[in-house]
C-alpha cells in the first residue's frame, strides 16, 4: 500500500529557506497506525500528518538537488507543447526513509522531478517498485497534461479534485494495481472525461 | 511551473482574515442550499480547501456548513463527492453522528465517503461494522451504484487488514479468501460485448475470447496479462485480487489462527494426491487434469481443502501463468514493463507461499529455476531476478539447489555493470540489509565483494551512504581489513573512474590533444590499464592497493571537482568511522599495528579533492588514539614507523592534525610501564629525533610563503620531550636548556616562528610549566608518566590504597577527639 503521493517544488525559492519545498498537494492513504494516533486529539494528528508530509518534502527536495548535482545536468525551460520530451527528461529516484524519520516504520521514497517539480510516492517494504515506478510516471504525465502543470498557471492548487480523481482510479486508497495498457486506456478515457466538467 | 502566482494564492489563502473568512463561508453555504450546484459552487469549494490545506493548523467549519458538506458526499455526482470528501479530510472529524449517516448511505458505501471513514475513524466497532457491509455487498449479485461500486471494495478491506487486522473476523477473512479464489480462477474468458455500436444490426454479437499480450487468443484462464477490447466486471476484480494478493497472503497469515485438525487431514490428503503426479510439465493447462485423473472421487479435488490452502493453491496457479505470460512479446512499451512487474509479484507471492507451506517448495522450485534459465543472460531484467535471489536464498537449501551461479551473477555482474541504476542500487542494497544476518554464511563471496559493492556508493554517494553505514559492519574481516581501509580511501578515485568510463563509452576516441580531459586520455591510454582495472576490479584478495598510488592521483588531479567524486569524498569520513569502530572489536594487535602503518604510509596519498585530507586526517588521528589507548603497546611495536613519521619535518606544515596526534601519542605511551620491551635507547631516540624537530622550526623564520607552525605542534613536542625526560633522567638536562633559550628568545618581543603574540605568551607559559616541574626529576615522573592505576576510580576512592585518603585517616585516629 502506498502510504501517500505529494506533488512538491524542488528548486530554490526566494519566499522559502534555502533547503525547504512548498508541497502543493499531498493526499495520505490509510489511516495512522496504532501506535501513532494513541493519545493525540484530532488537531494534533492533524498537525503531525502535515509536518511528517513536509519533512518528505524536504528529504527529496535534497536528493534531486544532490542527484542533479551529480549528473551535471542543466535544466532547460519548457516550451509549451514539448511536454511529452520533458516527461521523457524526468530524473527518477528513491530516498530511503529510515524508521523513525518520519513514519514509523522504513518506507521508500519513490520521486520523478520535472523541471522544478517533485512528484514523490511514499512505498512501504512490501510495495512493487517497479510497478510503483510505471504508476508515478502515468499520475505525473496525466497531472501535467489535465493541469498544465509546466505553464504559469495556478491549476494544482485550485482544481486539485482533478489529482483527487485520478488518484481515485489509478491508487484507489493507496493500492497499486497492475494494468496492462487496455484497462489504462479505460481508465485514462473515464479520466478525460472527468477533466472536461 | 511553480510560479510567484501560485505562491502568492498560497500566502492569500493563509492569512485570510477571519471577517473574511466568514463572509465567504456564508456565501458558500447560501450557494449549497439551491438545488442544483453549479460552477460557481464547485469553485468555492476548491477555495475552501486551499484555505483548509494551506495551514497546518486545523480550522473549524460553522455547523451548518459542516452539516451540508458531509450531505455532499451521497451527491449523485461524483465531482461533488470528491470535493466534500476532500474538504472534509482537512477539517476536525465528524463526530459519530456524521459517521453513521456515511455509513448507512446506500451510495456512499463504496466510494470517496467511504475512504474519509477509513481515515479518520478509530473505532474498531464502527470499523467491524462498515466491514460487514462491505462484504455483504459483495455477495450480493446486483448494483444499481457506480460502475466502479465493486472494484473499490478490495484495496479498502485491503488497507483495513493492513492496519487495522482487528476489524475482520476469522468469518469475513474466509468468505473474502473464496471471493478472491473464483474471481482470481473463474473470471469471464471472453470481452465484454461494448453496447451496440454504429454497426451492430439485429444480429447478436458473439463475445470474443480474450487475447494475449503479443495478440494471440488466449487459451487458458484470465490474469492480468489478457486483453480485451472492453473488460467485465469480475475480469476488473481479477485484476484487483491479484494487486492485493501479496498483501492479503502476508497479513491473512497472522490474522487467521492456526491450523486446527480438519484442515491438517485435509491438507495431508491432498498433498498425497499431488504426490502421485510428481513429475509435472510446466504446462499449467495440465495440472488440473492430471489431478483430476488421479483422484477418481470429486471433480476437483482441490475443494477438498479449507480456504486458505485453496488460495494458496489458487495463488500458485496463476504466479505460473503470469510467468509463462511473461515471456510473450509484448506489442506495447508499457506492456513490457508491466511483465516485469508482474514477475516480480509473482516470484514474490510465490517466495510468501512457500514460506508459509514448506512442501510447496518441490512444487515451486522447478518453476523458478526456469525462470531464472530464462533471465540470466539479460540484464535488463536485473530487478526481476532480486526476488529470485531472494527465492534461492530461502529455500536453495531445502531444494538442495546449488546457487553459486545465481551468487556469481548477483554479486559480480549487477554491481560491475549496473551500478548506475538508482532503482536497482537501492533494491539490491535493502536485499543485502534484510538478508544480512544469512548471507555471510549462504554466500561465501558476500564478504570478498565489497570492491564490487562499494561501486554502487562511489556513483551516487549522497543517496545510498546511509545503506552503507548500516551493511559497512558486515563487510568488516579480519583477512580483508587492510584491504577495505585502502579501497575506501580511493573511494574518490573510484567515483573519478566511473565516471570517466561512462564518458569513454559515450564520448568518440579523438586525437589527444592539451586541451582536452587528460583523464579521459590517461583512462583509454594501455600504459594506465593496469592502475584503473585494480580499481574496478570485482573481488578483494588480489593485493591490498596498487604500487603507483601517487601516478594515479596525477592522472586523476582534474577530476577533483567533479559533483560526483566530491560527493563521494564528503562521506568516506563517516565510513571510516564505521571501519575503525567495527575492526577495533574483531581485530588482534598485529592486524591493528598494521593499520596504524596504513595510516601513516596512506596520510600523504591521497586525491587532492579540497578539504579532503583534512577530514581523513582527522578521522586518522582520532582512532589513532583510541588504538593506542587500548593497546598500549602497540606504540613500542610501532616506534620505528612513528619516529619515521615524526622526524620528518615537513610533516609538521603539511600532515599537523595527524603529526600533533602522532607526537603525543609517543609523548604517553612510549614508556616502561606500558610495554616492558622499552628501553633506554628506545626513549633517547625518540627524544633526539623530537628535539630535532623542535629546533629546527623554532630557530628560524618560515620560508616565504610558507605558514609559521601551529602553536599546539609546539607545545606538544615541548611536553611530549618532557614526558620522555621524565623517564630517562639524563635528558633533563637538555630539555631544561632549550626551555630557558626560548624564555630568553621571547623576552626580546617577537619571534620569528610564531606571529600572533597570545599563541607566544601561552607558549612561553608552557614552557616555564613543564621547566619547574623538571626541576624535580620524582615528581616530573610521577606527574608526567602517572602509572595506570591513577587512571582508576579505585585509587582515588580506596582508602587502602590512595596515600591522601589514608593521611586522613591517620589524622583522625591520632587527634584527641
Amino acid at each position: 500500500m502506498v502510504r501517500c503521493f505529494l506533488i512538491h517544488t524542488v528548486c530554490g525559492l526566494s519566499a522559502l529557506g534555502p533547503g525547504d519545498s512548498r508541497v502543493l498537494y499531498s493526499r495520505v492513504f490509510g489511516p495512522d497506525p496504532p501506535e501513532q494516533s494513541q493519545n493525540q486529539d484530532p488537531e494534533q494528528r492533524r498537525l503531525l500528518q502535515k509536518e511528517r508530509l513536509a519533512v518528505v518534502a524536504r528529504q527529496v527536495r535534497s536528493a534531486v538537488s544532490l542527484s542533479r548535482d551529480a549528473s551535471g545536468r542543466q535544466l532547460v525551460e519548457v516550451v509549451p507543447g514539448e511536454e511529452a520530451l520533458a516527461l521523457q527528461e524526468a530524473d527518477a529516484g528513491v530516498a530511503r526513509l529510515r524508521a523513525g524519520q518520519p513514519f514509523s516504520g522504513e518506507m521508500s521514497a519513490l520521486w520523478l522531478s520535472i523541471l522544478n517539480l517533485g512528484f514523490t510516492l511514499v512505498c512501504e517494504p512490501h510495495d512493487n517498485l517497479l510497478l510503483a515506478e510505471g504508476t508515478l510516471r502515468t499520475l505525473a504525465r496525466l497531472c501535467v497534461e489535465h493541469l498544465h502543470m509546466l505553464g504559469q498557471g495556478s491549476e494544482v492548487l485550485l482544481k486539485s479534485n482533478r489529482v483527487d480523481f485520478m488518484l481515485s482510479r489509478l491508487l484507489p486508497h493507496g493500492q497499486l494495481l497492475f494494468l496492462n495498457h487496455k484497462f489504462a486506456q479505460s481508465l485514462e478515457k473515464e479520466v478525460a472525461l472527468y477533466m472536461t466538467k | 511551473m511553480y510560479s510567484h502566482g501560485s505562491e502568492s494564492l498560497i500566502k492569500q489563502a493563509r492569512d485570510i482574515h477571519e471577517s473574511e473568512l466568514q463572509k465567504f463561508y456564508s456565501r458558500l453555504l447560501k450557494l449549497l442550499q439551491v438545488k442544483d450546484f453549479g460552477h460557481e459552487a464547485v469553485d468555492l469549494l476548491q477555495r475552501l480547501h486551499l484555505i483548509l490545506t494551506a495551514t497546518k493548523f486545523t480550522k473549524r467549519l460553522p455547523p451548518e456548513l459542516h452539516n451540508k458538506i458531509v450531505s455532499l458526499i451521497s451527491s449523485p455526482s461524483e465531482q461533488f463527492q470528491l470535493l466534500g470528501s476532500a474538504v472534509l479530510r482537512e477539517t476536525l472529524p465528524s463526530s459519530d453522528q456524521d459517521m453513521n449517516y456515511i455509513q448507512n448511505h446506500p451510495y456512499v458505501k463504496n466510494s470517496h465517503g467511504a475512504d474519509l471513514l477509513l481515515v479518520q475513524t478509530s473505532s474498531t466497532t464502527s470499523l467491524s461494522h462498515f466491514c460487514a457491509q462491505l462484504l455483504r455487498s459483495l455477495e450480493s449479485r446486483h448494483s444499481e451504484a457506480l460502475s466502479h461500486s465493486q472494484t473499490h471494495t478490495l484495496p479498502m478491506l485491503s488497507t483495513i487488514l493492513t492496519h487495522r487486522p482487528e476489524c475482520l473476523t476469522e468469518e469475513h477473512v474466509t468468505i473474502l479468501s473464496k471471493k478472491i479464489v473464483d474471481w482470481l480462477r473463474y473470471a469471464s474468458i471472453t470481452q465484454a460485448v461494448s453496447p451496440g455500436g454504429f454497426f451492430s444490426g439485429s444480429r447478436s454479437r458473439q463475445p470474443c475470447p480474450i487475447a494475449e499480450l503479443d495478440g494471440s487468443v488466449s487459451g487458458d484462464f484470465f490474469t492480468v496479462l489478457c486483453v480485451g477490447q472492453g473488460f467485465t466486471e469480475d475480469q476488473w476484480m481479477n485484476v484487483h485480487s491479484f494487486s492485493i494478493l501479496r498483501n492479503w497472503l502476508l497479513t491473512y497469515h497472522s490474522v487467521s489462527n492456526s491450523n486446527n485438525t480438519a484442515d491438517t487431514a485435509a491438507r495431508l490428503q491432498y498433498s498425497l494426491s499431488l504426490s502421485h503426479s510428481h513429475s509435472l510439465p510446466n504446462d499449467d493447462r495440465s495440472v488440473d487434469g492430471s489431478v483430476i485423473s488421479m483422484v477418481s472421487a470429486t471433480s476437483s479435488s482441490s475443494r477438498l481443502l479449507p480456504p486458505k490452502e485453496r488460495l494458496r493453491e489458487k495463488s500458485f496457479q496463476y504466479c505460473q501463468r503470469i510467468i509463462e505470460q511473461s515471456d510473450r512479446k509484448a506489442q506495447k512499451r508499457t506492456d513490457c514493463d508491466l511483465q516485469k512487474a508482474c514477475l516480480v509479484e509473482a516470484v514474490c507471492i510465490l517466495d510468501t507461499l512457500c514460506l508459509e507451506d514448506c512442501s510447496l517448495v518441490y512444487r515451486v522450485f522447478p518453476c523458478i529455476k526456469a525462470l531464472y534459465g530464462r533471465l540470466s543472460s539479460d540484464l535488463s531484467y536485473a530487478r526481476v531476478l532480486l526476488p529470485i535471489a531472494q527465492f534461492y536464498l530461502n529455500h536453495g537449501e531445502m531444494a538442495a539447489v546449488d546457487c553459486e551461479c545465481m551468487w556469481q551473477l548477483v554479486f559480480s555482474r549487477f554491481p560491475s555493470e549496473l551500478f548506475n541504476d538508482p532503482l536497482l542500487a537501492h533494491e539490491f542494497l535493502r536485499f543485502i540489509r534484510q538478508n544480512i544476518q544469512t548471507l555471510p554464511s549462504k554466500v561465501p563471496q558476500y564478504t570478498q565483494s565489497f570492491p564490487n559493492l562499494l561501486k554502487f556508493l562511489a556513483w551516487d554517494s549522497a543517496a545510498l551512504v546511509d545503506d552503507f553505514v548500516d551493511l559497512l559492519p558486515s563487510m568488516v574481516t579480519t583477512g580483508t581489513a587492510v584491504e577495505l581501509l585502502h579501497t575506501l580511501l580511493d573511494l574518490p578515485c573510484l567515483s573519478a573512474t566511473l565516471v570517466l568510463q561512462q564518458r569513454s563509452v559515450l564520448l568518440p576516441i579523438t586525437e589527444p590533444s592539451a586541451r582536452g580531459p587528460q583523464a579521459l586520455d590517461a583512462f583509454r591510454n594501455p600504459t594506465f590499464r593496469g592502475l584503473f582495472l585494480f580499481l574496478l576490479r570485482n573481488e578483494a584478495g588480489s593485493g591490498d592497493t596498487m604500487d603507483r598510488l601517487c601516478v594515479l592521483h596525477e592522472l586523476l588531479v582534474e577530476s577533483a571537482d567533479w559533483p560526483r567524486v566530491v560527493q563521494c569524498a564528503q562521506t568516506v569520513p563517516v565510513l571510516l568511522h564505521i571501519f575503525f569502530n567495527t575492526v577495533i572489536k574483531v581485530a588482534d594487535e598485529k592486524l591493528l599495528s598494521q593499520l596504524i602503518l596504513v595510516q601513516l604510509e596512506r596520510s600523504g596519498l591521497l586525491l587532492q579533492v579540497p578539504n579532503y585530507m583534512n577530514e581523513i586526517h582527522r578521522v586518522f588521528s582520532h582512532h589513532l588514539l583510541k588504538l593506542c589507548k587500548l593497546h598500549l603497546s602497540l606504540v613500542v611495536d610501532q616506534s620505528h614507523e612513528l619516529l619515521d613519521f615524526a622526524g620528518t619535518t615537513a610533516n609538521v606544515f603539511n600532515k599537523e592534525e595527524l603529526y600533533t596526534h602522532v607526537v603525543w601519542v609517543l609523548g604517553e605511551y612510549l614508556s616502561l610501564s606500558c610495554d616492558s620491551r622499552c628501553s633506554v635507547r628506545h626513549i633517547t631516540s625518540c627524544f633526539e629525533a623530537l628535539e630535532a624537530v623542535l629546533f629546527e622550526i623554532t630557530s628560524s623564520a618560515p620560508p616565504p610563503g610558507g605558514m609559521c607552525p601551529n602553536p599546539r605542534v609546539i607545545t606538544t613536542l615541548m611536553s611530549a620531550l618532557a614526558k620522555l625526560a621524565s623517564r630517562s633522567h639524563d635528558l633533563i638536562p637538555r630539555v631544561s636548556l632549550f626551555l630557558s633559550k626560548l624564555r630568553t628568545a621571547s623576552r626580546g618581543g617577537s619571534v620569528t616562528w610564531c606571529s600572533d603574540d597570545d599563541d607566544l605568551i601561552a607558549i612561553v607559559t608552557r614552557g616555564e610549566e613543564l621547566w619547574s616541574l623538571l626541576k624535580t626529576p620524582g615528581v616530573a615522573q610521577s606527574i608526567l608518566t602517572p602509572p595506570a592505576h591513577v587512571t582508576k576510580p579505585q585509587w582515588h576512592r580506596d582508602t587502602n590504597v590512595a596515600p591522601p585518603l589514608q593521611l586522613r585517616t591517620l589524622t583522625r585516629l591520632t587527634q584527641p577527639q
